[in-house]
């Protein structure tokens, strides 16, 4: 058994320390939020925050997170998170909208780090979230405009 | 995907023929009705919500909420929207009420009108050309039935009741809203007449600032997909496919996969083996442990240098097949002042969509549900039917939306609706079964964008005007051997291979485009843009050099040959002043433009490249203009041009399946590396007005992205790029 603390709930699940995070979370939890793309952290579609910092939960086993604050898609909230989910949705960002759990996730982390990130600050950040519908310009768009309203 | 015709090819789809009977049937009574509007339909084999007065295109609960059943597949193109606007720009409902949903399994309503209307399909970016009567009439239908169903219950003239914002007023002060009407309307007679409001009264259509209903969903991770889904019961199968393409099972042991708990079983299906499991993470683990023995016999053993190196070789002899002939190309040629020639080679591609493919099966009393990206309904209907030995209406297909598609959805053999049925059959029906590819499995997987070849020549008179044209296609067919065969390949000639070549707009007297069809067992596939994909850049790369050797500018020249092309000349015009065509630029900046029609739709680029190092190009800035007749939602229109700009821009850069005999050597994003956000340019889209129903815009922004970065890079490096990727070719 292995303890996991996601979104503020204590879950006990049946699992090897060995599994990715983001199989128990999906499939043991039973939170769909956080997407499959790659299995190899290459693609960021299953980005969750563990203790407030971006993480690929699918190179992330759950036996070296424990004691962990995880957050899910599901979870995320504050200023920052309900900004940019919000803008997200104003801006028309997604299409398929399969990637864009994790680029929330990647872009409330380096929102909540940076008030004002430049463009490069955003192509570092976002850099390991793949989108194969390229909404990148809007991502980009977004993240600058979060940072405009949350100065406000 | 499949494409969008010239009338003169004929009509699509035609699907199976000869022991396929139950298709032909469903044709044969589809092919009157789907002219024109129809309310009602045939009865669906889908059970819809029990409140379903307007049935097959919307229902509307007593609550209010209106569900709108859509023909055309969901992928993130944004049809459900779109579909969704022109329902109710009739209607008038409030979009807070509003979702759709994938509707399957009823021809005769859901056919796509825009590919010859027998077959339901999403493909050749035409969801907007199939919608535009048929949804916007639906809404109008609803509309007028809710307005007399007022008029009745209040007993005064339906002339004095408006309809709008999802409530009918009488100008007496009575009001009632759609929801309390529903019930009510559901007893009215569809009207005969359905007038539609004229192109000055529309509030929603050509509304930029309105906003996709869906993207809320997509934001807090609620939207389902397939691989979200959950059933009482549902066990989980990872696949193994064979390395080689064209190898089978030849044996397997699967004792120590088996030992591991959770694992159910390890069964044999015609695609591989698959390990099926109580939940994924079991499956891939016990997936390492299965031994399995493939027979090669039948299997391609060469490498992409190979088949490649014999395109090339083939692409010097005569053509096996004409696609256009026009005037006298030898006569051209030979009287010609001077020639200019090129080979462009293009890769393999992977569509490698984000949601890696997937599929659930289950067998209940007799009912086999299949849940999916289902591209292509009434084919997979009828595919699932004859694996699972039960008759087609016993197949429910529930449409899921999915993570980006761009073609990969649209199997002619239902790849992996075929294997979700296969394993759920092969385990007797004991369980739902929800089969989930692996990224390796999809970027192994096959269905690739061809390899193709094109070898092009044009001759020019002592004056620098072209008087011949010619272009050898030599690839593999997409269509030939499938049920698409008879609509898309005529005297050898497979439309998807040649579309935007044979058809070039340029006036040019003296035109050859032949075709010479190649066989591999790499499996092929319609990919984003199809035959524009190659076909835009070898055209549009070739004629920047056929400019350079005729010492004019690209633009004024393609100005001077698309004298016939108003549409194109509009857009190629408008893109031109745009970005400032001739204007100087910063240091170290450097233009290039092309402009191509895909399925009905002109769009012009004009892309700003820079160059980071010797070879390596950094795209700075897309200028693009589209002419897609009424531009329904258009904020959509310019996310499909920036989202084909990116996919397209991501392909000739870096992408490319290659396999070392036999074997593919890409598995992951690690090595196959579509486009990420520090190499998206900025972009700018121009939507050309116009008052023609539309065409769409899911593929067509794709095609000149190449041709113009290409172009760019000549006029940086002196440079011609014909190998793609860029990654090999600005290095060769």
């Amino acid at each position: 058994m292995v303890s996991l603390t996601i979104n503020g709930t204590v879950h006990e699940i049946d699992a090897e320390p060995d599994m990715p995070l983001l199989w128990a979370i999906r499939e043991l939890v039973g939170l769909t939020g956080t997407k499959f793309g790659c299995g190899l952290a290459q693609c960021g579609a299953c980005t969750v925050h563990l203790d407030g910092v971006p993480v690929r939960s699918c190179q992330t086993f759950v036996g070296d997170v424990e004691g962990a604050k995880i957050t899910t898609i599901e979870g995320v909230d504050g200023n920052v998170a309900e900004t940019v989910q919000a803008v997200w949705a104003e801006m028309d960002v997604p299409q398929c909208g399969y990637c864009q759990s994790g680029q929330i996730m990647s872009a409330v982390a380096l929102l909540s780090e940076n008030k004002n990130p430049t463009d490069d600050d955003i192509d570092a950040a976002m850099w390991g979230n793949l989108c194969r519908c390229a909404t990148y310009q809007r991502i980009r768009g977004a993240i600058h405009e979060t940072a405009r309203r949350l100065e406000a | 995907m499949y494409a969008r015709f010239p009338k003169a090819v004929g009509n699509l789809p035609k699907l199976p023929t000869s022991r396929r009977g139950f298709l032909l049937g469903a044709l044969a009574t589809a092919a009157g009705l789907t002219v024109g509007f129809r309310l009602g339909g045939e009865a669906s084999a889908q059970e819809k919500p029990a409140v379903h007065p307007f049935q097959p295109y919307i229902a509307i609960a007593p609550d209010g909420k209106v569900t709108i059943y859509s023909s055309q597949f969901e992928m993130g193109q944004g049809a459900y929207f779109g579909i969704a606007t022109l329902v109710n720009e009739e209607l008038g409902a409030e979009w807070s009420q509003i979702t759709v949903e994938g509707a399957a399994s009823n021809p005769s309503a859901y056919g796509n009108l825009a590919l010859g209307g027998a077959n339901q399909g999403t493909g050749g970016s035409s969801s907007m050309a199939t919608s535009w009567e048929r949804y916007r009439k639906a809404g109008a239908a609803m509309r007028l039935m809710l307005v007399e169903a007022a008029a009745r219950e209040w007993d005064v003239p339906a002339a004095e009741i408006t309809a709008g914002n999802g409530v009918l007023t009488h100008a007496s002060g009575k009001t009632a809203t759609y929801g309390e009407m529903a019930m009510k309307a559901a007893d009215i007679a569809p009207p005969d007449e359905i007038p539609l409001k004229p192109a000055s009264e529309w509030t929603q259509i050509g509304d930029a600032s309105l906003k996709r209903y869906d993207s809320k969903m997509k934001t807090d991770g609620t939207a389902p997909y397939t691989i979200d889904l959950k059933l009482p019961g549902m066990m989980t199968a990872v696949m193994i496919h064979p390395p080689k393409f064209g190898a089978t099972v030849e044996a397997f042991d699967a004792t120590e996969a088996k030992a591991l708990k959770g694992v159910v079983d390890v069964v044999q299906i015609p695609r591989g083996v698959a390990v099926v499991a109580d939940n994924m993470w079991t499956a891939i683990k016990a997936r390492d442990l299965v031994d399995v023995t493939w027979n090669e016999e039948n299997a391609e053993t060469r490498g992409t240098d190979e088949i490649l190196a014999a395109f090339v070789e083939q692409s010097a002899a005569a053509p096996a097949h004409s696609a256009r002939n026009d005037g006298d190309v030898s006569a051209a040629f030979a009287e010609a002042a001077r020639t200019v020639e090129a080979t462009f080679t293009f890769p393999y591609l992977c569509h490698a969509a984000m949601e890696p493919l997937n599929a659930a099966a289950r067998m209940t009393d007799g009912v086999l549900e299949v849940w999916g990206g289902h591209q292509m309904p009434d084919l997979y209907q009828y595919i699932a039917s004859e694996i699972a030995g039960v008759a087609p209406d016993k197949v429910k297909l529930n449409v899921m939306r999915t993570g980006g598609g761009f073609g990969r959805r649209g199997v002619m053999d239902a790849d992996i609706v075929a294997e979700a049925v296969e394993v759920a059959k092969a385990l007797n029906w004991a369980h739902p079964v929800k089969v989930q590819w692996t990224r390796e499995n999809d970027m192994k997987g096959g269905r690739y964008r061809p390899a193709v070849v094109h070898a092009m020549k044009a001759a020019l008179d002592a004056d620098g005007n072209i008087i011949g044209w010619d272009n050898h296609i030599v690839s593999q067919s997409i269509a030939m051997g499938t049920v698409f065969e008879s609509a898309l390949v005529h005297d050898g000639v497979d439309w998807s291979s040649v579309e935007g070549a044979n058809t070039i707009p340029y006036h040019i007297p003296n035109v050859n485009v032949g075709v010479t069809n190649m066989q591999s067992p790499v499996p092929i596939l319609f990919w984003r843009a199809v035959g524009s994909t190659h076909t835009g850049y070898a055209v549009e790369a070739f004629m920047d050099e056929v400019a350079e050797a005729a010492g004019k500018d690209p633009v004024e020249l393609r100005m001077e040959l698309l004298e016939n092309h108003p549409r194109h000349s509009a857009a190629l015009a408008l893109v031109a002043e745009k970005a400032g065509w001739g204007s100087p630029l910063a240091e170290g900046r450097f233009r290039g433009v092309a402009v191509v029609e895909a399925f009905g739709t002109v769009v012009a680029q004009i892309a700003e490249i820079s160059l980071p190092s010797p070879d390596q190009v950094k795209v700075e800035k897309v200028v693009c203009a589209v002419d897609c007749g009424v531009a329904i939602n258009p904020d959509q229109v310019v996310a499909q041009m920036e989202g084909g700009i990116g996919f397209g821009l991501g392909a000739i850069l870096a992408e490319e399946i290659t396999m070392t005999e036999g074997v593919v050597d890409q598995e992951n994003y690690d090595t196959y590396t579509p486009l990420r956000i520090d190499q998206m340019p900025e972009i700018e889209v121009h939507i050309v007005p116009s008052e023609a129903a539309p065409t769409g815009v899911g593929e067509p922004g794709l095609p000149p992205i190449g041709p113009a970065v290409a172009n760019a890079v000549f006029k940086a490096t002196g440079k011609r790029v014909r190998t793609l990727p860029f990654s090999r070719g600005m290095a060769a």
